[in-house]
């Protein structure tokens, strides 16, 4: 042991010693059960104030109508709002709903998770396959993977921006190889690949940080026994790697897939939810709606944002379930 | 001692409480198409030495934050004292009315009549006056000339129609390679000049709106086809969702545009970065069967009920309004005067081009032939909802999201929805 750690651990043991006196006061003058109480206490507050004082003004809010911000000012409605998001003649129409962007953020909300998560995670294990074999430079690909992760959305979008843009990079690069140019951010598929793809190339780094560490976590003996078998490649994959990632795999498609509903910033720097509707996804549905647009509806915002949040907690129960299946089984 | 020392931490102690009620610091949220704050920081530096113990810290905010936040921060009571804006009606429900603390109410009667009027939402009865107004904005065209000389085309004159314009500049820019013939600022705001230029009507005989009427159609069906043929920059309206604002002001400071509707509030900005690149013009309104028309507007500063120095705000927005403080704001500023007197005499546009110059007195001289709907539109206090929905219908029916009857009727609704959770 150095002087220096000696001396470091000599300073936090006098600190601990210190306090332990005034703890004991407190101790004997609360009782040991509310002691427990006053260390989260900070934290109680802060989650009451900033996480569930919100969620319950939301119901209000969702309950009531008009264009006041002030609850004392805003009619009570009950139901209304959520009867004016769900009056539907046709689910799968969204021309036949009352407040059919809505429905149209909600049909590109459900593909944009489908296609965003799927992607992500079959991209991520590649790439963390990959990673995991002695490669050359292996280091350098790490980090160039997960440096998007470090930006900041706005940045990201910016820098695409600059790219997809009608006179951006991409299409001076097409030009430049004779090719013909795109107009990618005002074509509606375009569009919307293109936020696919952008957020998929900004925070895949992070899954395949964390598929890595379930990888380096599995027994090389494992593989061992299964080379010295005569296991094919794609079978070790099959029957070792991929059951044995399989709880990480859950971790990753229950982060991918809330953060994949919540989507909003890059989406909205790079296409601001256009063409027309086609990359408004349900956040920024209520962003408009209760923040751009006038008269600011936030009861139908608020509205939304309750059936979201109720979308989102069904299938966090039922990846929570799926895991929990599996580790008992 | 003892006595003379508290004697004197008394008298100092008085002397600083006294101090700071004096003191007031207001604050002013002001938004700038070119150098307005900057200037108006200039000027009140006057007004601060006349005043002592009254200071105006000016907050530079973009005018998203005008459109987008300052209402939440009223609605909260947490708004500045002050704030430059362009939302008159919308925004009146908040407003100072300044008329208890000023001297001279029929100055402003007199010079602002007009403009007093769109912040007048609380029936024929409102007499206050809530809004200076520091720039009066006149929706119109800018012209490249110099790709028409490029092009050997004759610039439409005077009572051309919009359709004698899309011809012209299609074939400018096709004859000088030019990427965008016409481009529209993605606002509802410009869209309704040329809409009632093709007879929209926006309001029935009792004043409420009815925004789709054949006019309006006629327009929309004409931009929509537009937009997708071509003839204008579909990026504008096309390349962004919902109601968000969108100009093209660089494609045509770049001179990668023809023909640019947008407006006077331009002219500084358009004048400082296309320098002597190009040479440009302001022209007369492009016509339609019913009128030559654009919108008028602008923007003015205005003070909110929930100031704790309404007397010293007054003061400030007074100060404004005299006719040697708007002359000196005009002329740095490269605005139309809303100040009547200003108007009759004239603002001596030291700095300006002559570019800048000519499109000064165009857009001038255009407000005198504009049609009565665009300032009843311009006053009516939910215009803002028959914006928005104008932008976000209408680009749907361009990107093919939907045809342009529904889009049209989608307008329909959402205005009465809006007018409804508005009152």
């Amino acid at each position: 042991m150095t002087f220096a750690s000696t001396a470091v651990r000599t300073v936090y043991q006098a600190a601990f010693n210190s306090l332990e006196r005034p703890l004991l006061f407190v101790q004997n003058l609360v009782g040991m059960r509310r002691v427990a109480w006053m260390f989260l206490l900070p934290n109680l507050v802060i989650f009451g104030a900033f996480t569930f004082l919100p969620i319950i003004l939301n119901y209000f809010y969702a309950t009531t109508g008009s264009d006041a911000i002030l609850l004392s000012q805003r009619p009570y409605v009950g139901a209304e709002n959520f009867r004016t998001l769900l009056a539907c003649k046709d689910y799968l129409d969204p021309n036949t709903c009352q407040q059919d962007i809505f429905w149209r953020a909600i049909h590109n909300t459900a593909k944009f998770v489908v296609l965003q998560v799927g992607l992500m995670i079959v991209f991520s294990l590649v790439t963390a396959l990959i990673l995991n074999r002695d490669i050359v430079l292996r280091g350098f690909f790490r980090g160039v993977f997960f440096y998007p992760v470090l930006l900041s959305p706005v940045v990201v979008a910016l820098i695409w921006k600059w790219v997809l843009q009608r006179y951006g990079l991409l299409n001076a690069g097409l030009e430049e190889a004779g090719l013909s140019s795109v107009n990618w951010l005002v074509d509606a598929n375009w569009s919307f690949f293109w936020i696919v793809f952008v957020t998929i190339w900004a925070h895949m780094g992070f899954y395949v940080l964390i598929l890595l560490a379930g990888l380096q976590a599995i027994p090389s003996d494992v593989y061992e026994a299964a080379e010295m078998d005569g296991a094919s490649k794609w079978r070790v994959f099959y029957r070792i790697t991929l059951p044995l990632l399989t709880p990480t795999m859950v971790v990753v498609l229950v982060l991918s897939l809330i953060r994949a509903v919540q989507a909003f910033d890059e989406i909205f720097v790079l296409t601001g939810g256009g063409p027309g509707t086609a990359t408004t996804l349900i956040l920024h549905y209520i962003y408009e709606t209760g923040f751009a647009a006038r008269p600011r509806l936030f009861g139908l915002a608020a509205a939304a944002s309750i059936l979201m949040a109720a979308v989102l907690m069904v299938l966090t129960l039922l990846q929570l379930a799926v895991t929990r299946s599996r580790a008992e089984g | 001692m003892r006595l003379t020392s508290l004697l004197l931490v008394t008298a100092v102690g008085a002397l600083v409480a006294g101090g700071g009620a004096q003191a007031s610091e207001l604050r002013f949220a002001c938004y700038q198409d070119g150098v307005e704050c900057d200037t108006w920081g200039r000027l009140l530096k006057q007004f601060e030495s006349e005043n002592p113990g009254t200071t105006v810290k000016i907050d530079i905010v973009p005018y998203k934050s005008i459109l987008e936040s300052l209402p939440v921060q009223l609605a909260a009571s947490q708004g500045p004292d002050l704030a430059r804006v362009t939302d008159f009606g919308g925004l009146a429900r908040y407003m100072l009315d300044i008329t208890p603390y000023i001297k001279d109410a029929s100055y402003w009667e007199d010079n602002y009549g007009p403009t007093l009027k769109w912040a007048r939402v609380n029936g024929p009865d409102d007499k206050g006056i809530y809004n200076v107004m520091d720039q009066l904005t006149v929706t119109g065209p800018f012209v490249n000339k110099t790709l028409f000389e490029q092009a050997n085309v004759q610039m439409p004159a005077k009572g051309a129609t919009w359709d004698d314009w899309a011809k012209a500049a299609t074939a400018v820019a096709k004859a000088t390679k030019t990427p965008y013939p016409m481009a529209m600022d993605r606002s509802g705001h410009r869209f309704a000049g040329p809409a009632i230029s093709y007879g929209a009507k926006y309001f029935d005989a009792k004043g409420n709106p009815v925004t789709v009427d054949d006019g309006f159609k006629a327009f929309a069906d004409e931009f929509v086809k537009w937009n997708k043929d071509g003839t204008m920059a579909k990026e504008v309206w096309a390349g962004s969702g919902g109601s968000a604002y969108q100009d093209a002001a660089k494609e045509f400071i770049n001179g990668s545009l023809v023909f640019y509707f947008s407006g006077s509030w331009q002219i500084a900005r358009i004048g400082k970065d296309v320098g002597d690149a190009f040479d440009w013009v302001a022209a007369p309104e492009p016509c339609g069967p019913a009128a030559c028309t654009g919108i008028p507007g602008g923007a003015g500063v205005v003070g909110f009920k929930s100031t704790k120095h309404a007397e010293e705000v007054a003061k400030v927005l007074d100060f404004m309004a005299q006719k040697d403080v708007q002359a000196k704001f005009m002329a740095a500023t490269k605005n139309i005067p809303a100040n009547k007197e200003l108007q009759q005499a004239g603002v001596d546009y030291v700095n300006a081009t002559n570019a800048e110059k000519a499109a000064l007195k165009q857009f001038t001289n255009d407000l005198q032939g504009f049609s009565p709907i665009a300032f009843e539109f311009q006053g009516y206090k939910n215009n803002r909802a028959i914006m928005n929905s104008t932008v976000t219908r209408i680009t749907q029916a361009i990107v093919g999201e939907s045809t342009l009857d529904e889009a049209l009727g989608r307008i329909d609704s959402d205005v009465k929805q809006a007018v409804a959770a508005a009152k």
